[in-house]
């Protein structure tokens, strides 16, 4: 139960590669994550705030054509938004080539790893197909400076995110006593509130009620959003007063954005939130049922450091049970493509460049087939963690197609089975893959085998 | 999973695993039963005040001033007292016929937390909470566990999520429409050889291959439905394309032969904002859905029954934004002709202040298992020990609601 660097690339990074090479320590990895993020660099993706087509140039545009009804500005105004559709499609397409690239290249795996889980902690999905574009702006922009950071930082940025205030209704809700409440019938939805006490903090089993719900839900009323000027805070729309979350008075004053930042502070740091981002990322690169001790190690770190994110990362991989020889843990759909991708030794650039079409194929069209369809997860508790939730029957037919097919598209020649096993799995592979490799008829089938084995599908 | 055993057999003895399909329908035997069971769930909470609404409530409409309550000319009367949403007109023929139904004002065990995925838990495990560790198993699973010898095609879990209700000891087969699956007989083999020692990634593949030969071989099957559904007046206005149509359709080929149960879920029924638009859309879809069944099934609709259940209801008042957030008691819809639909049964609460589940939602009167449980004790014949004791632990069936046909 020590590091092993295989296991380091494969359990906690992104896959083995046959040029890039593995880290050859916790020291290592920890260093990379407190460095620069050099992959944002080189493969950049747009963040929100500059990101188009944007909300505002998208309404502007459906604006345009309701004013100018029956004349030629009409239709220069659909040429317009066509186009503005057009490039969302595209960037779309770009952002998961973009994201599947920073994976291939780099050498700091487990911050593309932190980057989709914290992503997925925070889930949004876009509340329409004009703005799917928009889910990687906002990940880029919210999630990824804070993955190595503070929690309470990204938990700040996420609740003022557009793409969030929006997912959860929160820019609709208004304190039932507000100013602007009496001018009209809208009133309070507890849709963010809650799920930021379930889901995002203390975890569902913390210690709160429904009556911090309804509390959390009135402090973060004024939390405004408009298509077209974005995020702000409107202090008409504030439900006056303290409100009490968790037993901690917020507000109380002029009612203020500061407030709620306030609180974000308090539920980051409460030991419920501790215990409960612990375990998830446990879970999320151990196993089903981590060992408690580490768990509470993680949840101890976290806290001592005030909330720092690699404080609990660095209490999870100088643990014991984190190096655990059994692979309890299976590679997520986006994963395994890009680990695939990988140890095919794909160049970034290639699948960088990838064409609109060729990404669909390649990538988002057989992810929904194993179960992913990118970025849009059913609800707001994100993807399942369950080996069993995604080894399904249609699922692994998606696996297997992928592993017989895509890779004679990818590249030419395909490599030798008996080789492309150690590219894929290490020095050591099992016995009956590296049999597998040697048995296979056609490259075809022995490159499609190493990557439909279980071997190669868990972590 | 049993037939892994085949499997494995065939491969010890070094037969070709490519010489023959391994399983195909026709090789199955005949389900011990003839009556055919489809669990929907409808994820997100269905808000059964808006889909059924009760109009004749003096509570109704103040509690719901933009949500049907100030008068929906759209809303169709059911029975005097309760209407139905404009988006699920095209089931009122089915109301008329008989062949479409509610149960108002009922819940699973779950109370106040309500949470969407601990929610969707305890309707799937069918348990009374979440208590006492990790969720085993789906209460249709455990239906299945006290039968012995069924064959996996027995119950289809369809759809790309796992579905907990089907989960569980109990031999199932589960698919998803889209997937499809060549392999060569060369690099089967080989999958056999490195899945060997994990029996995860083994029977999932068996499985995957299994399920693509014999829908290749039900191709014939697949045309016969085609065919069925292009005939059907009913299915004017549903759009082919949709997924839950095509898990539907997929259901209804299934359940033609010797599949008994089926279950997928339809997602999107958090209508936390503009509920109007929003279940008007689900409405269509839930709609498509039943009549995609009904059309595929042909004769076999007679003797099917569809329950369609959301993890809670969803709050008695409209929100403040048009909307309506997370509730307790809400509304099970069923279909098929095993039922008796045309009937909204159930024991009405009242929406008074007073009446209602702390203060806020529909309070329930009745355990939806227990509608659950009389479905199964009429259609597959479990008895009230099997379905309060291993099925439904802690359930009380109490009286016959009078679903059944």
């Amino acid at each position: 139960m020590t590091f092993d660097p295989v296991m380091a690339e494969i359990r906690f990074g992104v896959g083995l590669s046959p040029d890039r090479a593995a880290p050859g320590s916790v020291n290592d990895m920890l260093g990379a994550l407190a460095g620069p993020d050099a992959m944002a660099q080189a493969w950049p993706i747009a963040r929100y705030a500059g990101a188009e087509p944007s909300f505002a140039s998208i309404r502007a545009a459906a604006l345009a054509i309701r004013d100018a009804p029956d004349t030629e500005a009409e239709a220069r105004a659909m040429a317009h938004r066509d186009q503005l559709r057009e490039n969302g499609r595209e960037m779309y397409a770009a952002n998961l080539a973009t994201e599947v690239a920073r994976t291939v290249d780099t050498t700091d795996g487990m911050r593309e790893r932190l980057t989709r889980f914290w992503a997925d902690h925070f889930t949004v999905r876009a509340v329409s197909g004009a703005v799917r574009h928009l889910v990687s702006p906002y990940i880029e922009e919210a999630i990824r400076p804070h993955v190595t950071g503070r929690f309470a930082d990204m938990l700040r940025a996420v609740i003022v995110s557009p793409m969030m205030l929006v997912y959860l209704d929160q820019h609709l809700s208004l304190g039932p006593n507000s100013e602007a409440a009496r001018k009209q019938v809208r009133g309070l939805n507890e849709n963010l509130a809650r799920e930021l006490l379930e889901l995002h903090t203390l975890g569902v089993d913390g210690a709160y009620t429904q009556t911090d719900v309804r509390e959390l839900a009135e402090l973060l009323t004024g939390l405004g959003w408009s298509a077209r000027r974005g995020f702000r805070f409107r202090p008409n729309s504030a439900e006056p007063g303290a409100e009490t979350v968790l037993g901690v008075d917020y507000g109380g004053g002029a009612p203020s954005l500061d407030d709620i930042l306030n609180a974000m502070e308090g539920l980051a740091l409460h030991p419920d939130t501790a215990r409960h981002l612990a375990h998830k990322l446990a879970v999320h690169f151990i196993a089903p049922d981590p060992d408690p001790m580490l768990v509470q190690t993680m949840a101890a770190r976290y806290l001592a450091a005030s909330g720092d994110l690699l404080a609990m990362v660095e209490g999870m991989l100088l643990h014991p049970a984190a190096w655990a020889p059994t692979a309890r843990k299976v590679k997520l759909p986006f994963d395994y493509i890009a680990s695939a991708l990988r140890a095919l030794a794909v160049p970034p650039e290639v699948v960088a460049g990838a064409s609109l079409q060729q990404v669909r194929q390649v990538v988002q069209f057989p992810m929904r087939v194993m179960g992913q369809t990118w970025q849009a997860p059913t609800g707001p508790d994100g993807w399942p963690e369950a080996a069993e939730e995604w080894i399904t029957p249609q699922g692994m037919a998606g696996r297997i197609s992928w592993a017989m097919q895509a890779p004679e598209r990818l590249v030419d020649p395909l490599p030798d089975p008996r080789e492309f096993v150690h590219h894929a799995l290490g020095p050591e592979p099992p016995e009956p893959v590296a049999f597998a490799a040697r048995a296979a008829e056609t490259r075809t089938d022995g490159v499609g085998v190493v990557l439909a084995s279980a071997a190669f599908n868990r972590r | 999973m049993q037939r892994r055993d085949f499997l494995m057999r065939s491969l010890a003895l070094g037969c070709s695993a490519a010489a023959a399909p391994l399983v195909t329908p026709v090789a199955m035997a005949a389900a011990p039963w003839d009556t055919r069971l489809v669990v929907i769930i409808l994820r997100g909470a269905m808000d059964g005040l808006d889909v059924i609404r009760p109009h004749g409530d003096a509570g109704f409409a103040p509690l719901r001033p933009g949500l049907g309550g100030a008068g929906d000319p759209g809303a169709l009367d059911l029975d005097g007292f309760f209407g139905l949403h404009p988006g699920f007109e095209r089931l009122h023929p089915l109301w008329r016929a008989g062949e479409f139904g509610a149960v108002h004002a009922v819940s699973t065990p779950y109370r106040d937390k309500r949470s969407h995925f601990d929610g969707q838990d305890i309707l799937e495990a069918g348990l009374p909470g979440l208590q006492g560790g990790g969720l085993r198993d789906g209460w249709l699973n455990r239906m299945l566990q006290l039968r012995a010898g069924l064959e996996p095609e027995i119950a289809y879990a369809i759809g790309r999520e796992r579905l907990l209700v089907l989960s569980g000891e109990a031999a199932t087969a589960r698919w998803s429409p889209e997937a499809e699956l060549e392999v060569s007989a060369n690099a089967r083999q080989l999958l056999n050889i490195v899945h060997h020692d994990d029996p995860l990634f083994r029977d999932a593949s068996a499985d995957a291959i299994e399920i693509a030969e014999s829908l290749a071989l039900d191709a014939e099957m697949a045309e016969q439905t085609d065919a069925m559904m292009a005939d059907s007046p009913m299915m004017e206005g549903v759009s082919m394309n949709r997924t839950h149509v095509k898990l539907a359709e997929f259901a209804a080929s299934r359940l033609r032969g010797d599949t008994r149960i089926a279950s997928f879920s339809i997602n999107g029924w958090d209508t936390h904002a503009k509920q109007a638009g929003g279940l008007r859309h689900r409405g269509a879809a839930l709609s498509d859905t039943i009549l995609t069944l009904k059309a595929g099934l042909g004769e076999v609709w007679g003797k099917t029954a569809v329950l369609c259940l959301t993890e809670f209801g969803r709050t008695a008042a409209e929100n403040g934004t048009g909307g309506t957030d997370h509730g307790t008691g809400g509304a099970m819809l069923f279909a098929g002709g095993a039922l008796r639909g045309g009937q909204v049964l159930g024991d009405w609460p009242g929406l008074a202040e007073a009446d209602l589940y702390a203060r806020r939602d529909l309070m329930p009167t009745r355990d939806v298992r227990a509608h659950a449980a009389w479905v199964m004790a009429g259609l597959i014949g479990l008895n009230r020990d099997e379905l309060e004791g291993a099925i439904f632990p802690g359930l009380e069936m109490g009286a016959p609601p009078g679903l059944l046909r």
